[in-house]
């Protein structure tokens, strides 16, 4: 899988994301500025690191939505190369009209840090064949505007049409008002575009791949794309 | 030439930090205060004095960057 890890004025996840997918694929992605108008030759899949870009100015992720690099990742998306957004990478997908809907300030106000537990809610995705539909995994969040919000048409069609990959839930996986910490609708943490090869996500699935961190609950996102690449090839 | 694009959100649109500004604003005892939504103002210098084409210069900065316009209505006005 050779993956290409976006870097914006701001970010400050991109280290951590690069060593989850080396650690995972046993390849080297690249890092990519976000003046540069393409992407590295025959990439795989575009990941957009969380952080706070350009200082989460105007609107998260607004600036770093309209930089350079960011035509090239529609281009990109367009032709059908998976890109996973994470954290401030969601809101930049969004704010880029490449995923639906908007990431708004948490419902109680506060930053919230710690690990909440999410159902993978179907396993045929490439970013969930990795898990099993219905299982529960842990990793953490990080985040102050992550109450995911669109209007109600928006909603439908991404319940409808199954788009809704993570949600936050309680360790055994219900769903419900105490489990959804940020407010968001439907307790939503992740979603898809309609092609299905967009997926952003709040929660951050590379602080969990390896074991001195306590838990490897994320390892199963990266490893399910690098398995989804290896059949696609 | 002067300008300002004033960015508020859309109705219906759950606004947790004007909520709490209410409520501060009510802890404070200052009577007489329904609700709060909080928006934005963007005081702009125009280079050019044309007035018709300033307004469409702002309305485009407005859909471009300034405004989200799947949460977020816009207002411009050219002040001279």
């Amino acid at each position: 899988m050779k993956s290409a890890v976006l870097v914006f004025p701001g970010i400050n996840r991109e280290r951590d994301m690069a060593r989850a997918l080396r650690l995972v694929s046993g390849r080297e992605p690249a890092m990519v500025w976000h003046a540069e108008t393409s992407l590295p030759e025959g990439t795989d899949l575009v990941v957009v690191p969380g952080g706070f870009s350009y200082g989460d100015y105007l609107r998260c992720g607004a600036i770093a939505a309209r930089s350079p690099v960011m035509d090239a990742v529609r281009a990109f998306a367009s032709r059908g190369g998976l890109v996973l957004g994470v954290c401030n990478g969601f809101q930049i997908l969004c704010e880029s009209g490449l995923l639906p809907g908007i990431l708004m300030r948490n419902a109680r106000l506060k930053f919230i840090c710690h690990d909440v537990h999410l159902r993978v809610e179907r396993s045929d995705t490439p970013f969930t064949r990795g898990y099993n539909a219905g299982q529960v995994i842990r990793v953490p969040v990080a985040h102050g505007e992550g109450n995911y919000a669109a209007d109600e048409e928006t909603i439908r069609r991404l319940e409808g049409e199954g788009r809704v990959l993570y949600r936050y839930c309680s360790p055994s996986g219900e769903i419900g008002d105490t489990h959804n910490i940020n407010g968001a609708a439907q307790s939503i943490a992740g979603i898809i575009n309609e092609r299905g090869n967009v997926l952003g996500m709040m929660p951050h699935p590379e602080n969990h791949v390896e074991g001195i961190m306590g838990c490897t609950d994320g390892r199963g996102l990266f490893a399910g794309l690098v398995a989804h690449l290896e059949r696609a090839a | 030439m002067k300008a300002r694009v004033t960015v508020t959100l859309k109705t219906g649109i759950l606004d947790p930090q004007g909520k709490a500004i209410e409520g501060a604003l009510k802890s404070l005892g200052v009577d007489g205060i329904a609700s709060v939504r909080q928006g934005k103002v963007f005081d702009i210098e125009l280079a050019g004095a044309d007035k018709a084409k300033a307004e469409a210069v702002l309305k485009a900065a407005a859909d471009k960057l300034l405004a989200n316009t799947v949460i977020e209505n816009y207002r411009v006005e050219v002040l001279g």
